[in-house]
């Protein structure tokens, strides 16, 4: 008895509990997550390194913040951290992850109020020097490369802004090819 | 989420609660977005490595298709071409030394040549002019090619296998790996690094050649920094500085396009100046530099022993001689009772139940290792033909007059094994496992040492083989190339082991960086990456990935493509009600049993097959963006297809059979080929069907076929490409 949960954003217990006795959806998921960490599994014997957790974790359409991460990888780790997460650990909670839909997608119309916030001036566009200046020195901040790399796909070459909207836009779209 | 009328005052240095939760959302959802593109990335590496190495195996297949050719000689009454003399006559060189070296300087150079022209020996005047004439596009005259390689011959039969080297005298040692063609690259070491002189000494470490399309102009540069240099130009051997090799990845063509007179002497005189180069360098006595890697049978001393020259190919072809053929024949009835119980073996699973003699096996990327019968171009389960002696423990090498099944070679061709009976004295068998192994070996971090069923030849190596082995000889490290890595480098086995690769952008546009490496007299490794590019501007993370992906998709869907027939035949096996939708399940399952291409075909799927209402896969939609280029009339669609898959193999072959390396064979000449290799295929081809075919090739109807315009018809057309190409 799965209930409409289009208008609500809780996921019941009952509703959980019915996942999980669905054996297609269990092995679909597992599935999908053992694809994910197969392709960072270079030594082909069921071990990444935990330093691509975050990556494979993202890739199968989770948005956790770094915070978010830091706990997931404390607990994927074992007693003694050996720089490596092995499968067997990495299977049940990131089983729960999916299930549970934790760490929701980001979608085009909130990441667009968010560069809304940022434009204090209501310009339509944003310069460069402000967006780094957030992005590196607030919330979690971004490293160099990591700004380096956004600017270079977010300016405008000509007039040297960032027209937040089209790149938005453009970003979303490349995002779900 | 961001009511701008509720913030007050906003501080320029204080941003408010809002506008940090703003940023948090941003970094949030760049994180995710540059993942997304990570894992697309690592995807579109592994679907590159993988069919590079399987088509790395396909020379194993071509080595027992000849093995076969000389089997079935005797039933072809003499009438086919003479391939086996063709492929085996080593080259017969009537002329001596002096005879030969008069006439290149005969050799007249016409006044309108305005390239570089050598005078031997060489100074730097010389390899300045050649790095000049090759960044303008220019050739270097046939003549001086011809010299060059003579007088590098020469010059190699003196030196050892392994070259000792001493960081005293230098500052520091730089050392280059695989380069395969990319003349860019090599300029770009040059540039950055400077160009070889006493103060500044290079060791190349193989793969010069193949793949790329400037192999020739590398090895002019490499060889004639060589000559002028000696004592601080160093050379090791490759897995590609092999003939049979060129002959598959594209060097022989690239020389006999380039050099159309002279291209064939060339090639001969390459046969024996890559048999001679030195197989390893040791610096100070402590670093070992090699190209491939080790095993556990690897020693030093029996190494520098080897007569290297005799290994002029890694893939064995068998002695022709009349007592051979007889054997052969005697071996093979008892050999292929054998060799079915093989194919019979528990171990077999995941078969597509087709009536065809074929058969097929999963076999694990650690290696463990039976024998199977195999499909080209993507087998990922061919054993390397020394899998009877590696399997045994430390048996002694059978006694040639009475070879038991286990110990003759087993050689995987196909639907079918090839028996082959290792010609070889002991001695020389050994010699030549030891070159095979350096050159062919990967590490892995398992331990032990097992054969690179990958690869189709030398070890995988795990790091207590390099421990032993550097224990052995009192050395602290082993530099060697051979695999592509991503940033150009890696270390592996503790810090032990250096992969160098020296090939930027090896599998497309933004796949690779390329890398070198300095050593000075405390010998601590100090890392240099770059990448070659193609356009001035630089192209955006997600443009990068996208071109690399495209490229990798695009080899992908070929490889659907070239199988079409055994991946529907399975489809349809799960689609009982015929409704052209199977689970996603079963279409990867599908797929990768019929491929073997080791690869996350869940993840792949969005990219290959589309999704009907229901949420299962289409799967004909596989095969839409691919289409076969015209198709010559009388060619079924069937056999298109198998001509498709194989037409790298029928390429060397016909390039064997064209003696004069004029481009074109006689029709008689291709019929017998054809009717030999499809034979061997299973495909059904009648002898009109052939003659119809042989004859609508010909066409300007002078007896003789362009093969090149031959292999062209049977070209795959990616549709969207010519969209594209149409619209822009």
């Amino acid at each position: 008895e799965v209930t409409e949960t289009s208008k609500k954003s809780i996921v019941t217990f009952s509703e959980i509990h019915h996942f999980l006795l669905s054996d297609t959806i269990i092995t679909e998921t597992q599935k999908r997550i053992s694809n994910a960490f197969d392709v960072f599994d270079h030594e082909s014997n069921k071990t990444v390194d935990v330093r691509e957790i975050g990556t494979i974790i993202r890739s199968l359409g989770c948005f956790p913040s770094e915070a978010d991460l830091h706990d997931i990888i404390a607990e994927l780790e074992e007693e003694e951290p050996t720089g490596f997460v092995r499968y067997e650990k990495f299977l049940p909670t990131m089983t729960k992850i999916l299930l549970e839909r934790k760490f929701r997608p980001i979608t085009e119309d909130l990441l667009l109020q968010a560069f809304e916030v940022l434009d204090q001036q209501k310009k339509g566009h944003l310069e460069p020097e402000e967006l780094t200046k957030y992005l590196t020195q607030e919330g979690e901040p971004f490293t160099q490369e990591e700004m380096d790399e956004m600017l270079s796909a977010a300016v405008d070459p000509d007039k040297n802004v960032i027209l937040y909207k089209d790149f938005v836009s453009m970003m979303t779209f490349d995002d779900t090819r | 989420m961001g009511c701008g009328t509720s913030i007050a005052v906003e501080n320029q240095t204080h941003p408010s609660e809002t506008a940090i939760k703003a940023a948090i959302l941003i970094q949030r959802w760049y994180r995710r977005y540059v993942a997304h593109l990570e894992m697309r990335r690592r995807y579109t590496w592994n679907i590159f490595q993988s069919i590079e190495y399987a088509g790395e195996q396909d020379q194993l297949q071509l080595s027992s298709f000849f093995s076969f050719m000389l089997d079935n000689f005797t039933h072809m009454n003499g009438n086919g071409p003479d391939l086996i003399s063709h492929l085996l006559d080593s080259v017969v060189d009537p002329l001596t030394e002096e005879v030969r070296q008069l006439k290149y300087e005969q050799i007249v150079v016409p006044e309108s040549y305005c390239g570089p022209r050598l005078s031997f020996p060489l100074s730097v005047t010389d390899t300045n002019a050649l790095l000049s004439a090759f960044k303008e596009e220019q050739t270097l005259h046939g003549k001086y090619v011809l010299q060059l390689l003579y007088e590098t011959k020469k010059f190699l039969k003196q030196m050892p296998n392994i070259i000792y080297l001493s960081t005293s005298y230098a500052k520091e040692i730089t050392i280059c790996g695989d380069l395969h063609g990319r003349l860019d690259d090599l300029l770009l070491i040059f540039y950055k690094n400077g160009l070889p002189s006493a103060e500044n000494p290079y060791i190349f470490n193989g793969d010069f050649v193949d793949r790329g399309k400037k192999s020739t102009e590398i090895i002019i540069i490499l060889f004639a920094f060589l000559l002028l240099y000696p004592d601080h130009m160093h050379l090791n051997r490759g897995n590609h500085e092999d003939h049979i090799m060129n002959l598959r990845y594209g060097f022989t063509r690239e020389v006999m396009q380039k050099y159309k007179t002279h291209g064939r002497e060339m090639l001969q005189l390459l046969q024996d100046v890559f048999s001679l180069l030195p197989l390893a360098t040791v610096i100070d006595n402590k670093v070992l530099i090699v190209h491939g890697g080790i095993s556990d049978k690897i020693d030093l001393d029996f190494l520098s022993t080897v007569e290297r020259h005799k290994v002029k190919s890694a893939l064995r072809l068998p002695k022709r001689s009349v007592d051979h053929l007889n054997v052969h024949a005697n071996i093979r009835s008892s050999s292929r009772q054998s060799g079915r119980s093989r194919l019979d073996s528990p171990c077999s699973s995941g078969r597509t139940s087709r009536a065809s003699r074929r058969r097929k096996k999963h076999i694990t990327k650690q290696g463990s290792c039976s024998s199977s019968s195999s499909s080209s171009s993507s087998s990922s389960s061919v054993c390397s033909p020394r899998v009877s002696s590696r399997n045994t423990s430390r048996r002694p090498p059978p006694s040639p007059s009475l070879p038991s099944p286990t110990d003759v070679l087993q050689v995987p061709f196909l639907d079918s094994f090839v028996s082959l009976e290792p010609p070889e004295p002991p001695r020389d068998e050994l010699e030549r496992q030891q070159v095979v192994d350096i050159l062919w070996s990967d590490p892995k971090n398992q331990s032990g040492c097992s054969p690179n069923s990958f690869r189709g030849g030398g070890c995988y190596f795990g790091p207590d083989v390099t421990q032993a082995l550097l224990q052995k000889h009192g050395l602290c490290l082993l530099i060697r190339s051979h695999e592509c890595k991503q940033e150009g480098y890696e270390l592996c086995h503790n810090g032990q082991v250096i992969t160098i690769f020296s090939a930027s952008n090896y599998y497309e546009e933004g796949s690779n960086r390329g890398a070198y490496v300095k050593l000075g007299p405390e010998l601590v490794p100090r890392f240099f990456q770059y990448q070659v590019s193609r356009s001035t501007r630089k192209l955006t993370l997600h443009q990068r990935v996208c071109v690399a992906e495209g490229s990798a998709l695009r080899a992908l869907k070929e490889k659907l493509y070239a199988h079409r027939s055994d991946l529907m035949a399975a489809f349809q096996q799960y689609d009982i009600d015929n409704t052209g939708r199977i689970s996603t399940s079963e279409w990867a399952q599908v797929v990768e049993s019929v491929l073997r291409l080791d690869l996350p075909w869940r993840t792949l799927r969005p990219r290959l097959a589309r999704l009907g209402a229901d949420g299962n896969v289409e799967y004909e939609s596989c095969f839409e963006d691919i289409s076969p280029g015209e198709p010559i009339p009388p060619v079924t669609p069937n056999l298109a297809e198998t001509l498709y898959r194989y037409r790298t193999d029928l390429e060397i072959i016909f390039n064997i059979i064209d003696k004069d390396h004029s481009g074109q064979i006689s029709i008689e000449e291709f019929r017998q080929t054809w009717k030999l290799f499809s034979s061997h295929l299973g495909v059904a081809v009648n002898d009109q069907t052939i003659d119809d075919m042989a004859r609508s090739i010909d066409f300007n109807k002078d007896g003789s076929i362009d093969f090149n315009e031959f292999l062209e018809a049977f070209r795959v057309v990616h549709k969207l490409v010519i969209k594209e190409q149409q619209q822009g």
